[in-house]
């Protein structure tokens, strides 16, 4: 080891330069990547599809993988941020519903401009990610339990509250409001690029997804998710909010499920009150599989972006092959359990003395 | 090594100011009293010792000072004024640093992360400011030089630095943040003799710098080289609270080890 504790100041180097630090190789800096298990496994997948299944070798296919997986991968995004502080949030796959359904029912109960609905239900799930990050921090119950609370609390009242207004189990067409057209414009639009059809959900995954690396990897905020997660009472001990931080974290969920469910209305124009329901289990797969620790401290916002479209070629490449769409959820576990043993491997080969 | 110390601390600092002052400070946990009726005076330039066995109510104490948990009797004056810590952030601001015993670090982390965690230099002050990664590496590197540790490589997580290195990351990064008060959490008791001797060193240099020190340990030889003033605690209260000049370390020595309590079980147990 070159590294020494020395009690007096060690004499200033014969050369002028820095020690001798031998770069890393390569492989060792690749190793450290939460990505790297990953990655592997999506271009394993890619190759696999493309090999079984000739219509997934198509550039329409790639469009439809992709916009399947957008549809999980921008939940992920706070969701994976969320589990890099250290937290849970299992209320992320109703919650999403519960900003559809809050939206289209208070635009059309009455008759406001889409965009009145759009803001309120925004206002209504911040408060949700803050109820939900308030309690974890506040009781210091695990936010397994206050998240699961919070899941049958808003599955109940997304169906009671809609068969109340409605008298129905679904939103009626909300098509017909003001503000319509331009809130489908910015949540489920698609537009042709070189014979492909891009959906605008694509774009907004990829704008999340670098948004949130910047955020982890450029911004005091991001030091503080990682140190939140990593070891809170030494993050706290040297001044980091790990309260605020983590409430922050499930108000991001929220903000991103209001994102999602937004889309979900304004791509069907009517949102079906038990839907939602499990989907927060592929937010957490996405980003267990992109390297996120259950534990928290590790993670980034690309991995879970790798996890999401692993999702998204699957379900769709089951589907290209002819294959049983049922086979998917025994893939979707075993690629589970696989990224945990590789996370597992690359935490341990991450924390290492050299 | 002296130098980087005295680099960091406070301009006004003059020596014998009083910096801290705790008036029967006490802390209660529920039913569970932690600390009753405490009195300690920190001065610029002088070490004050804490002493204590396990239990004895030396981490509460420093929690106090370093904002941790709020105290719940009594009065913490800070430069004179009364205060009282929310938030260690509060007690960081008036530059009291803390080298926590479980030195606070986030292992998977990287080295220059941790030394700049909850106090990270930034390109702005806009809320999404870029962090200045390049600066903080080089303050980084340059500081745990100046203690005479080169870690391999500043952006490796700092789990995979052996104890002794890790400790004295803790410590430079308390130097360079904490201008005016050190507290040292039992920073020798993980320590080989090399290392110890190591922390003792910089324990003087803080106090030559003119900062006032706080050394925590349950070791009388360590307090002694470096002490100017000694209190011991046990259970709770404090039960001796002497300037050096009245003390001889094997009065302290044998107060820690039990004072009356060992002179009565010595006579007990006499052979």
């Amino acid at each position: 080891m070159s590294t020494t504790v020395a009690t007096e100041p060690s004499p200033p180097p014969p050369t002028t330069d820095e020690p001798t630090r031998p770069q890393k190789p390569l492989m060792a800096r690749l190793l450290a990547r939460p990505e790297l298990g990953a990655f592997a496994a999506a271009v394993a997948i890619f190759i696999f599809f493309f090999v079984v299944a000739e219509p997934f070798r198509t550039l329409p296919a790639l469009s439809t993988v992709l916009y399947a997986s957008s549809t999980i991968g921008i939940v992920a995004v706070g969701v994976s941020l969320l589990m890099i502080g250290g937290e849970f949030d299992l209320s992320a796959g109703v919650s999403v519903v519960t900003a559809a359904l809050a939206s289209a029912m208070i635009s059309y109960e009455f008759s406001a401009n889409m965009w009145v609905g759009a803001v309120t239900s925004l206002a209504i799930m911040l408060a949700i990610g803050f109820a939900n990050g308030y309690l974890v921090v506040r009781t210091g119950v695990p936010s397994f339990l206050i998240t699961l609370s919070m899941f049958f609390i808003l599955q109940g009242l997304n169906l009671g509250v809609t068969r109340l207004v409605t008298g129905a189990v679904a939103t009626p067409s909300v098509s017909d409001l003001d503000g319509f057209a331009s809130a489908q414009a910015v949540f489920a639009s698609e537009f042709a690029l070189g014979g492909v059809t891009v959906r605008v959900t694509v774009l907004w995954w990829i704008f999340f997804v670098l948004l949130a690396s910047w955020i982890l990897l450029r911004t005091r905020v991001g030091n503080w998710i990682y140190a939140s997660g990593g070891n809170a009472a030494s993050a706290r001990a040297v001044g980091v909010p790990v309260m605020k931080v983590k409430i922050g974290l499930f108000m991001g969920v929220a903000f991103l499920a209001w994102f999602y469910g937004q889309h979900l209305l304004f791509s069907f124009s009517t949102v079906q009150s038990g839907q939602g329901v499990g989907n927060e289990f592929l937010y957490i797969i996405a980003a267990v599989v992109g390297g996120a620790l259950l534990t928290g401290g590790y993670g980034s916002a690309v991995g879970s972006a790798i996890g999401a479209t692993i999702f998204g070629m699957t379900t769709q490449g089951i589907v290209y092959a002819g294959w049983d769409a049922s086979w998917f959820f025994a893939f979707l576990g075993g690629m589970l359990l696989l990224a945990v043993l590789v996370n597992l491997y690359v935490r341990n080969y991450a924390t290492q003395r050299k | 090594m002296t130098d980087t110390i005295a680099e960091h601390a406070a301009t006004d600092l003059e020596r014998g100011t009083t910096l801290i002052e705790m008036n029967g400070v006490g802390k209660s946990y529920g039913a569970i009293t932690a600390l009753e009726g405490v009195d300690l005076r920190v001065a610029a330039g002088e070490v004050a010792c804490v002493l204590g066995d396990n239990g004895a109510g030396k981490s509460t104490l420093i929690k106090i000072i370093s904002g941790l948990h709020p105290h719940t009797a009594g009065t913490l004056k800070v430069d004179g004024v009364e205060t009282h810590f929310r938030s260690p952030r509060e007690s960081l601001d008036r530059g009291i640093a803390t080298v926590y015993q479980d030195l606070a670090v986030v292992p998977l982390m990287e080295v220059w992360r941790n030394f700049f965690l909850g106090s990270e230099l930034r390109k702005g002050t806009y809320p999404l400011a870029p962090l200045d990664i390049a600066g903080m590496r080089k303050i980084a590197d340059a500081e745990l030089k100046k203690m005479g540790i080169t870690v391999k490589d500043i952006n490796q997580p700092i789990g995979t630095l052996s104890g002794g290195q890790r400790q004295c990351v803790a410590i430079a990064r308390a130097v360079h943040f904490g201008a005016r008060v050190l507290i040292l959490d039992e920073p020798t008791a993980a320590l080989g003799v090399k290392q110890s001797g190591v922390v003792l060193k910089y324990t003087a240099a803080a106090r030559d710098a003119g900062l006032g020190v706080v050394f925590i340990t349950h070791n009388p030889h360590h307090a002694y080289m470096v002490g100017d003033h000694f209190i011991i605690l046990k259970l709770g209260r404090r039960v001796l609270d002497k300037q050096r000049s009245e003390v001889t370390l094997d009065e302290l020595t044998a107060e820690m080890a039990g004072g009356q309590e060992l002179a009565e079980l010595s006579h007990e147990l006499k052979r």
